[in-house]
């Protein structure tokens, strides 16, 4: 090893992306390239009875306008919301209708304005609530999780516990609201598909293809250079890309199809609103009796997908008596679908604020309470950890953050107007790795060129690769060079569930090995077109484990709750991880921020309101949708232990992309609490909910 | 693309009479609200007049100690402007507590009080909007409205201003010129910006075809203890909640001028005269601002989600109050 992996390398796209040379999907300009502009439904459920394309078709420079009438038939999608312009069915405000093609972006989008679509609506039901009529247990929550699990005689513990805690939460619809949009350029040539495509994974956008188009998937060709940022609303091929292929086939023109923004919170997924209950029950000394969190979620029409925000608490905490339940109700809303931690952030959020009212109950502090119910081996499988380092990471937060000595009693310190207030939460995200594939050529001029369709959105995914590669090899790092984001490249998985540094890791560093033994074995010069070695992890990465792998971390919060508006500034985020070995510490610490800076924008800022006239999400722009800004953010850190753990690939890496989101919203409520004495518990906390939270403690 | 012609006027005379001779037409000043409601399909104007090249960038002190604004200074420039920072602090304040950095270098003062509300309603051509269309109803009533009127709402329209600036303007007693077909004339900024009635498609009192040339800070208030304060969802680049500039002098240990506007509550800057004239002669205790500012919101029609307006402002404004009232008294801020 000559010590690349763990070094704070740069990112080796940054230049590029900086001078604004990297190129993104939607700046391919193709000769002749036409520009789309979809449009979306104006009912919330309901038919097409009729698309009058005369005045767009008028519109100087409009192409073609496609729609349910007109569009090539597609093969049936295994994702419903792929199948665009299929059929006159609307099963959700946003849902596209047409989509008119034009020589410009400026005249698609007049041509879109002038598409006269007339509807039979029908009555639509987008409000979800607990007790909906509609709402069942699905056969399994997202993730191919058990929907229930159950143990022992969670009610009956309950019932008897010393202490208890009853409680529910709201966690609202959120959108990833990548910065750059859904986009791809699409064209024909000689019966190929060539598609520029801003995804976290171009293998799974080719598998689409092929099938909804039906080609062999060699005539396809997927790249994504570049890719703006996803946070899960581009793991899965979105519509843009069908509807790119098929207008580029249609017009027999390259053509890109860049979502509106406008466009995005009804089509490119979101994070279903969550209801929580929580009931925890604890013996006098804090430990855990019972333990049942029952999650209640919406799905849309078309897809069930249901948010499986009660999975952590089948990992976190010993308790003999369990249940944890997923519910949800299909309504007329848009398909919610993958964000940043799915399942982890909204069910951490609500476990960790139950948490932190028990240890509130018992008059212990909430580290300590932590402590005392961390368990031996997962609660739930009963496997023992790979490597479980949460005590350590609470330990270390707080030594850092300067938890001892607090003060415990809620709403007690000021400072002039300010309440101010201390929270604590832990934070874990399960170790995911795919198989993958990865080659690695030796050249003759000392260099080495590693490829894989690995895919960087914005991670550095690049960099981090070169890394592993480059100790493989025994090289220097700058005699690596590295290809991802291309189909033509040795198939990969996606960058998505924690999972890509992993999964493509594992085959990069299998490939350099191999790679190396045979330059070891190898006399003489290398032969012209250099010396090859392939790497394929199937049958070794997705091997069942016999033990639960999980990341875990501890996230400390400092609040001032403003009492005159409500408004929570968060003076200190301090972040604690134990996530494997730590490959490149600046992409890392930029990965640990993003995703805490995530967290406060859902604890504090973020959120997507149901229109339940309208049926759609009322936030469609960033100016509307609250992401944090770099105002919002005052002193922000993140720290890892040196986690040793041989269990999990040859990096001994696990997965870093989403845990910094999934404690943070539960610390920065708790020190909401902590400095008001005042118990929020629907997000986000936003001035007018803190503010009549604070008059109604002081009537 | 919906086309428009694009006219670029050198002087005021230029401008108002392409605005007349071309049907249809949008003075463009900024364009960090115009053209993103082109880009909705809210604004279809046939031609745009650039009116930033203009004359009217300056900041000039007038003999009567006034300060005149040209209507195409940037806003970033007025709020750093020396005399701005000191004799109207509320204004300076005001204008940094709004848009982003980048936003304030673009938009300029006259742009600035011609921006439309940001109500998603009045901004999707795919519900109804008296403001946008008249008659076509409002969404926002029984729809979502957290952000929407407390105060002189109609049934047409619950609409808010979105203005930072103008609030501080409200509170100065500042003046709006306007020049036009009909003559030069001026309007008190409080007047200058409408209350919905049956109307809510009119913002404003400007006459058709008339342009801002600029804005006048009266000699009156120059100098005297004033501030802005703005609650929000985050902590820059958003709209208030609720917001409030306070202009006050004190004499003789009573209230000898109280200016008083809050923002975010109304389809336009909501001077509170009832508070100011029971503030007028009083000594400046907590509770004197409770009870004048109580007075004020007493009027207040909260919708269905937006009751905390209400306790909010008046929360801004008795700490906006006792603040100054604590400068003036101190002589420092505390």
């Amino acid at each position: 090893m000559t010590g690349s992996v763990g070094a704070p390398a740069e990112r080796r796209e940054g230049r590029e992306k900086v001078g604004g040379t990297a190129r993104y999907a939607a700046e391919f300009h193709d000769p002749g390239r036409a520009q789309a502009w979809p449009v979306s439904a104006r009912v919330a459920r309901g038919r097409v009875t009729g698309v009058d394309t005369a005045d767009a078709l008028a519109v100087p420079g409009v192409l073609a306008v496609l729609s349910h009438e007109n569009a090539p038939r597609l093969a049936e999608p295994d994702d419903p919301t792929l199948a665009v312009l299929q059929n006159p069915r609307v099963p959700h405000r946003g849902w596209f209708v047409a989509l008119v093609v034009a020589e410009t972006l400026e005249a698609a989008r007049a041509g879109a304005a002038a598409v006269r679509v007339t509807y039979d609506a029908e009555a639509h039901d987008v409000v979800l609530t607990a007790s909906h009529p509609g709402v069942y247990v699905p056969e399994e929550a997202s993730g191919g999780q058990p929907a229930v699990r159950e143990q022992g005689d969670p009610d009956g513990a309950f019932g008897s516990s010393a202490a208890r805690v009853d409680v529910a939460y709201r966690v609202p619809p959120l959108h990833n609201h990548p910065m750059e949009p859904h986009t791809s350029t699409a064209r024909w040539e000689d019966g190929r598909l060539l598609v520029h495509t801003s995804s976290q994974g171009t293998g799974a956008v080719r598998v689409v293809l092929a099938k909804l188009f039906d080609l062999p998937e060699e005539r396809i060709v997927v790249t994504a250079e570049h890719v703006g940022g996803g946070f899960g609303s581009k793991g899965t091929p979105r519509p843009d890309v069908v509807l790119a292929a098929m207008a580029a086939r249609e017009t027999g023109r390259p053509v890109t199809v860049a979502l509106p923004r406008r466009c995005l919170p009804a089509v490119a997924g979101h994070r279903a609103p969550t209801l929580h209950r929580l009931r925890l029950g604890a013996d006098e000394d804090g430990r855990l009796t019972a333990l049942v969190h029952e999650v209640t979620t919406h799905t849309s029409r078309i897809k069930e997908y249901v948010e499986h925000a009660a999975v952590p608490a089948r990992v976190m905490y010993a308790a003999p008596h369990r249940r944890t339940v997923h519910r949800v109700a299909a309504l007329d809303v848009p398909s919610p679908s993958w964000m940043r931690a799915p399942g982890q952030a909204p069910g951490m959020y609500a476990l960790e604020s139950a948490m932190d009212e028990l240890a509130g109950e018992l008059g212990m502090d909430p580290i300590e309470l932590r402590v005392r119910n961390e368990p031996d081996v997962e609660p739930d499988s009963g496997k023992p950890f790979s490597s479980r380092h949460l005590i350590d990471c609470l330990r270390e937060g707080s030594r850092r953050f300067g938890w001892d000595g607090r003060d415990p009693r809620p709403g007690t310190r000021r400072d002039g107007p300010l309440l101010l207030g201390t929270g604590v939460a832990a934070a874990t995200y399960p170790v995911m790795v795919s198989p993958s594939t990865a080659a690695a050529r030796a050249l003759r001029d000392g260099t080495f060129l590693v490829r894989t369709n690995a895919t960087d959105i914005g991670t550095g995914a690049r960099t981090v690769l070169a890394q592993v590669g480059a100790d493989a090899l025994g090289v220097p790092l700058e005699r690596v060079r590295i290809e991802v984001g291309s189909t033509e490249l040795p198939s990969a998985p996606l960058a998505g569930d924690s999972s890509g540094t992993a999964s493509w890791g594992w085959a990069v560093h299998d490939a350099c090995d191999r790679l190396a033994r045979r330059l070891a074995e190898h006399t003489g010069p290398l032969p012209e077109e250099g010396l090859d070695a392939r790497a394929d992890t199937k049958g070794v990465a997705d091997a069942e484990s016999d033990f639960a792998r999980h990341a875990f971390g501890a996230h400390f919060a400092e609040v001032a709750v403003d009492t005159v508006t409500g408004e929570v500034r968060v003076g200190r985020l301090l972040g604690v991880y134990a996530a494997g070995r730590i490959l490149n510490a600046r992409t890392a610490r930029s990965q640990f921020v993003g995703g805490m800076t995530m967290g406060l924008g859902m604890a504090l800022t973020e959120g997507s309101t149901m229109d339940a006239a309208f049926g759609d999400f009322t936030e469609s722009d960033l100016a509307s949708y609250h992401v944090p800004v770099h105002a919002d953010i005052a002193e922000i850190e993140a720290h890892w232990l040196d986690e040793e753990d041989s269990r999990l690939n040859p990096m001994g890496s696990k997965g870093i992309g989403e845990i910094g989101i999934v404690g943070t919203p539960a610390a920065i409520g708790n020190a909401v609490h902590h400095a008001t004495g005042v118990r929020l518990r629907e997000l986000p906390l936003t001035p007018d909910r803190v503010l009549s939270g604070l008059l109604d403690r002081r009537a | 693309m919906k086309e428009f012609a694009y006219v670029r006027a050198g002087s005021v005379e230029e401008a108002t009479s392409a605005f007349a001779s071309h049907p249809g037409s949008r003075y463009l000043g900024g364009g960090t609200n115009l053209v993103d409601l082109m880009k909705l399909g809210v604004e279809t104007p046939a031609t745009l007049i650039d009116v930033t090249r203009l004359p009217l960038d300056t900041i000039d002190e007038l003999p009567d100690g006034a300060l005149r604004v040209g209507a195409t200074v940037r806003n970033s420039d007025l709020a750093a402007h020396p005399l701005v920072r000191d004799r109207y602090p509320a204004l300076s304040q005001a204008l940094l507590a709004g848009a982003s950095g980048q936003l304030r270098n673009a938009a300029t003062t006259g742009g600035n009080l011609l921006q439309r509300t940001r109500c998603p309603y009045f901004q999707d051509l795919s519900k109804p909007c008296n403001k946008r269309e008249p008659g076509s109803g409002c969404g926002a009533r029984d729809g979502v409205h957290r952000d929407h009127a407390v105060l002189g709402h109609s049934a047409h329209c619950i609409a808010t201003n979105p203005s930072d600036m103008a609030v501080a303007l409200a509170a100065l007693d500042g003046r709006v010129e306007l020049d036009g077909p009909e003559g030069a004339r001026s309007v008190e900024a409080v007047d200058f910006h409408r209350l919905p009635g049956d109307r809510p498609e009119q913002d404003t009192e400007i006459r058709p075809g008339e342009l801002i040339t600029g804005v006048v800070l009266p000699a009156a208030t120059a100098g005297l203890p004033s501030a802005y304060r703005k609650a929000r969802d985050r902590a820059s680049y958003s709209f208030a909640l609720a917001s409030v500039a306070v202009v006050l002098r004190l004499e003789g240990g009573v209230v000898g001028h109280a200016g008083l506007a809050f923002g975010a509550l109304a389809h336009r800057p909501w001077r509170a005269r009832r508070a100011e004239e029971a503030l007028l002669g009083a000594a400046p205790t907590r509770a004197a601002f409770e009870h004048a500012v109580e007075l004020e919101l007493s009027e207040a029609q909260p919708l269905r989600d937006n009751a905390y307006k209400v306790p909010l402002a008046r929360n801004l404004a008795v700490d906006v109050l006792t603040r100054l009232t604590d400068t003036a008294l101190t002589g420092r801020a505390s």
